[in-house]
């Protein structure tokens, strides 16, 4: 076959790798020096003037000497961070299934509004009066949340999902508190499946952690929290659906049996995609309930941040919200900022400055009104149908540990179906790399041996589903058939062949520092 | 729905492969009686067009900085972010990724985060930073149970020049976690004697600077003081662009240095969302919160970033965690990362020698405002003014005269009864004009 310029185009025998560039680049694929090996002292890509002459006011506290830092011009700053970017997989590139994660679409349409001067050049503490349309749009937000969760009152300035977390616990603390239980009620139930964040939550306050066993079908059963149940228990905090993917069927009656031990239910929110416009959590019984918008609402997840976890209150625990909050009084909305200001409501504290991740609350309003009541329920029941496809067209090759309930917005796999192949849940992991795909959750939750946790969200089409299903199930085959190196080497074509974490954590290199000089370097 | 690909044809056939014919089914662990039976009461979808309406409505309720002489600083700062910024932090690959757990295919973001570390530590004067907190006040949270880990002592002394809202977060994580915390009183002229209070309990002395008042500190004798009695120097700063210009904490002995890097990069977004900058003396690095980037190699021998020491974190040592964090703020970060790149060294010292310019001369022009007073003897972009009557009700009026003048303190911090304190603010977006309208609109409203 020839092209236009008579040339073949077959490549015949030769392999990329027989053909090592100059640059190490592969077309596309830029390698980018650290921005401290391109960048000068002296050169910057903002133009300002010089002030004209004055007297500093400083006190004589002038920093001497260099700081050390680098600039580059505009267009070579485009280029460095733009070369980086090409280096990232994010949920525009393709089907990202992190379980416990929902990494679902980030609709442009929320960046824009975030944007508008209105909500993004207005200052925390600007006079109320000149603020009036951020405030209502908070407590807007605030009353979607309580109307999709069933309680009566939220907390909306916590910064993340483990700070709404803190938030909710202290709410309890300081409820526990309030009844003169505090030295007695010393320990927080959590079960074994749990997040991380759960466990060093309870103990960053003060709280002792014991674990709840999970039951043989990946629940928990009320006998076993009632077991552990007495005078010294504050709380327990439960993921639902939890971390296997799997709705808690008895949550009704764990809910009852901790209130009538006096204690609390704290409900982990970080699975509430599944459920939202099906299930109210305050119709379960929970207490408190952080919600992540950066999952659910789909704020977008940046590489690790900025998230918001605002965490809704039952009526047990609204009186000791965090400041500050929004009171409305007919159209205008007053911020209190200051416990002499709460009246009757016995704040607990400040969990941070200002009010909370505004740019967060915007994107995540702009996200439900664009879904109403109806959409929102039918992306919970997509995200559930997607998770339950995906299983499906997978639990014929690979092992489920849990086969006994329907999944929710995730299905977990574990790695007995790779025994004796010598293939880790890490290698097939990393195998799906070279296909294209983001890997699953790995290893988590820890309650099954080599966990593979797939959450495809509501955002795939069924095409992309099918792809995916054929994808793992050819791995899956290749890996029973013994192709281990395509696994245990794996992944070929990312930019970066396997990295060496524990190099990492020896001898921890956590900044550029200059080269040493050469003579040194010899010594 | 727009976001949403299954078709109801695709939903049929989806079940029909799972094996059951209503969505229902996948559902049955849920109680039946608390199953809902019809959408929640809230209003149905809405097109981009009617979101943009509603939305837009309730923006133009609010008086934004650029449309009007702004001077309110107090824990964030209106700057100048170059379009680059934001051009660049919305890039798919940054904007929908996700923490790097797998490094292989998130070098971007271990790279800048890298880079940010280097840039932390480097503008702070300390030998490591972290990848970045929620915030300033959330970071001064962590960084007093940091020393307290560290010291093995658990009473921490704050300053009273440190800003409300972060004394606050430090006093309520205290309380909930029983550790003790003493705060000297407010000190709008900064002459509190920190070191009298240290003691052999003491884990740690939080001291801002420039403080919430705008002055500048010295922490040299504090970091001693401290130092001296086997406890930690904290040093907070809510404004980064301040260390372009004063001396770095670090070489004024701090241990640890938190701060808030809303300034670089970052829009004023109502409060959030900002980045905490965190950096702390190279022994204490196994103590320290949040996620850490290091330098390592694939298994080519090339080059790579991953995210390193996590037998601190959360979801591997679970209740012995150094903190509950999960997150940090990368894109924030990033946007801190990018905009100090464009400015390198130079730019960064010059946009702070502006910002110093033009609040001398606020300071010189308002100082000239009869019954007027500005209580600083050094300061950076930021200081405090007495006002003759109530700062309340004189905010309030500028913002009537359409002047955005400043922070009453006792919207901070009530209880003081400091009622006549203004903190003011000037950056390099004010003009000559700007200052002329607040002066103006100040003798009308005095």
């Amino acid at each position: 076959m020839l092209n236009n310029q008579g040339r073949p185009t077959a490549a015949g025998a030769a392999t990329a790798a027989a053909h090592p560039t100059f640059t190490g680049n592969q077309a596309l694929q830029i390698e980018e020096a650290l921005l401290f090996e391109i960048g000068r002292a002296d050169c910057t890509g903002v133009d300002l003037d010089e002030p004209a002459a004055f007297t500093p006011r400083l006190g004589g506290l002038e920093r001497k000497g260099p700081i050390g830092l680098v600039g580059l011009s505009e267009p070579e700053t485009m280029r460095h961070f733009v070369r980086l970017s090409q280096k990232n997989y994010g949920i525009d590139t393709g089907l990202f299934p992190l379980g416990s994660c929902t990494m679902k679409h980030n609709p442009r349409l929320n960046e824009k509004m975030a944007r508008l001067p209105g909500f993004s050049d207005i200052h925390p503490l600007q006079p109320q009066s000149t603020v009036q349309g951020a405030l209502e749009l908070i407590d807007q937000l605030a009353h979607w949340l309580m109307v999709l969760t069933g309680t009566s009152a939220v907390a909306m300035s916590p910064k993340a999902g483990a700070h709404g977390e803190l938030a909710g616990m202290m709410a309890i603390k300081a409820a526990i508190d309030a009844k003169g239980e505090g030295a007695s009620r010393k320990v927080v139930l959590v079960p074994e499946s749990a997040h991380g964040t759960n466990p060093a939550t309870a103990a960053l306050i003060g709280f002792i952690v014991k674990p709840v066993p999970a039951r043989a079908d990946g629940t928990v059963h009320v006998d076993d929290v009632k077991a552990l149940l007495g005078p010294d228990v504050a709380a327990i905090m439960l993921t639902n659906p939890n971390t296997c993917g799997i709705f808690e069927p008895q949550i009704v009656e764990i809910a009852r049996a901790m209130h009538e031990a006096g204690a609390y239910f704290y409900c982990d929110g970080a699975n509430f995609n599944a459920i939202v416009g099906k299930a109210r959590p305050g119709d379960l019984g929970i207490d408190a309930m952080h919600i992540n918008l950066h999952k659910t609402f789909s704020t977008p997840h940046g590489g690790g941040g900025p998230g918001a976890g605002p965490v809704v209150l039952s009526d047990r625990l609204a009186r000791f919200a965090p400041l500050p909050f929004i009171r409305r009084d007919g159209s205008h909305f007053a911020l209190v900022e200051t416990a002499d200001q709460a009246g009757n409501v016995q704040a607990f504290g400040r969990v941070t400055a200002f009010h909370g991740q505004m740019g967060m609350y915007v994107r995540a309003l702009s996200y439900m009104m664009s879904h109403g009541s109806d959409g929102m329920k039918q992306a919970s029941e997509d995200a559930v149908l997607n998770a339950n496809y995906i299983r499906a067209g997978l639990e014929d090759l690979m092992s489920l540990p849990f086969p006994d309930h329907p999944s929710m917005h995730e299905a977990l796999f574990d790695d007995t179906w790779l025994k004796d192949t010598g293939i880790s849940t890490l290698d097939f992991a990393k195998a799906m790399i070279d296909e294209g795909y983001h890997p699953m959750t790995m290893y988590f939750p820890l309650v099954v041996h080599g966990a593979m946790l797939i959450e495809p969200t509501e955002s795939e089409s069924r095409a992309s589903l099918d792809l995916f299903i054929m994808t793992l199930r050819d791995l899956a085959m290749r890996a029973k058939r013994g192709e281990t190196e395509r696994f245990s080497a794996a992944p070929f074509h990312a930019p970066r062949r396997r990295l060496d974490e524990t190099r990492a954590a020896r001898n921890p290199i956590l900044r550029w520092t200059p080269p040493q000089p050469i003579q040194q370097a010899a010594e | 729905m727009r976001y949403l690909p299954l078709s109801d044809a695709d939903r049929t056939a989806m079940l029909a492969r799972i094996g059951v014919t209503d969505i229902d089914a996948l559902f049955a662990d849920i109680p039946a009686d608390k199953l809902l039976k019809a959408p929640v009461d809230l209003p149905r979808r809405k097109g981009e067009l009617e979101v943009e309406r509603q939305l837009g409505r309730l923006a133009a309720k609010n008086v934004p900085a650029s449309s009007v002489p702004f001077f309110v600083g107090a824990g964030a700062y209106k700057h100048h972010v170059p379009a680059t910024v934001d051009h660049l932090i919305q890039r798919s690959e940054f904007l929908t990724s996700y923490t790097p757990y797998q490094p292989e295919i998130a070098q971007g973001t271990l790279q800048y985060l890298f880079e940010f570390q280097t840039q932390v530590a480097l503008l702070t004067g300390m030998e490591v930073a972290n990848a970045s907190m929620y915030d300033g006040s959330t970071g001064t949270g962590e960084a007093v149970l940091m020393a307290h880990r560290v010291s093995k002592r658990r009473k921490a002394i704050l300053s009273g020049g440190l800003h409300p809202h972060y004394a606050e977060v430090v006093r309520t994580l205290s309380h909930m976690a029983s550790d003790s915390v003493v705060s000297a009183p407010a000190s709008p002229l900064a002459d509190e004697d920190l070191i009298g209070l240290i003691d052999g309990e003491t884990s740690c002395v939080v001291v801002q600077n420039p403080d919430v008042f705008g002055n500048i500190r010295d922490l040299r004798p504090i970091a001693a003081a401290a130092q001296a009695r086997g406890a930690l120097l904290i040093a907070v700063f809510t404004e980064a662009v301040s260390l372009g210009l004063i001396e770095s904490p670090g070489a004024m002995g701090a241990d640890i240095v938190v701060g808030e890097g809303q300034s670089i990069g970052n829009a004023l977004n109502f409060g959030g969302p900002y980045v905490g900058l965190f950096a702390a003396k190279q022994k204490y690095v196994r103590q320290m919160p949040g996620r850490l980037c290091g330098e390592t190699v694939d298994a080519e021998g090339q080059r790579g970033f991953v995210l390193t020491l996590s037998t601190r974190e959360q979801h591997i040592r679970r209740d012995k965690a150094t903190s509950n964090i999960c997150t940090n703020s990368g894109l924030c970060c990033l946007a801190f990362t990018i905009h100090m790149t464009l400015l390198g060294e130079a730019g960064l010292k010059r946009l702070a020698r502006i910002n110093h310019a033009n609040a001398v001369k606020l300071a010189d022009a308002l100082a000239g405002v009869k019954g007027v007073s500005v209580l600083n003897k050094a300061f950076f972009n930021e200081f405090t003014i007495r006002v003759p009557g109530k700062a309340v009700d004189v905010v309030e009026k500028l913002a009537g005269k359409g002047v955005l003048g400043g922070v009453p303190y006792a919207r901070l911090a009530p209880e003081t009864g400091l009622d006549d304190l203004i903190l003011v603010a000037s950056t390099e977006v004010n003009s000559d004009d700007d200052r002329a309208a607040f002066v103006a609109a100040l003798k009308e409203v005095l």
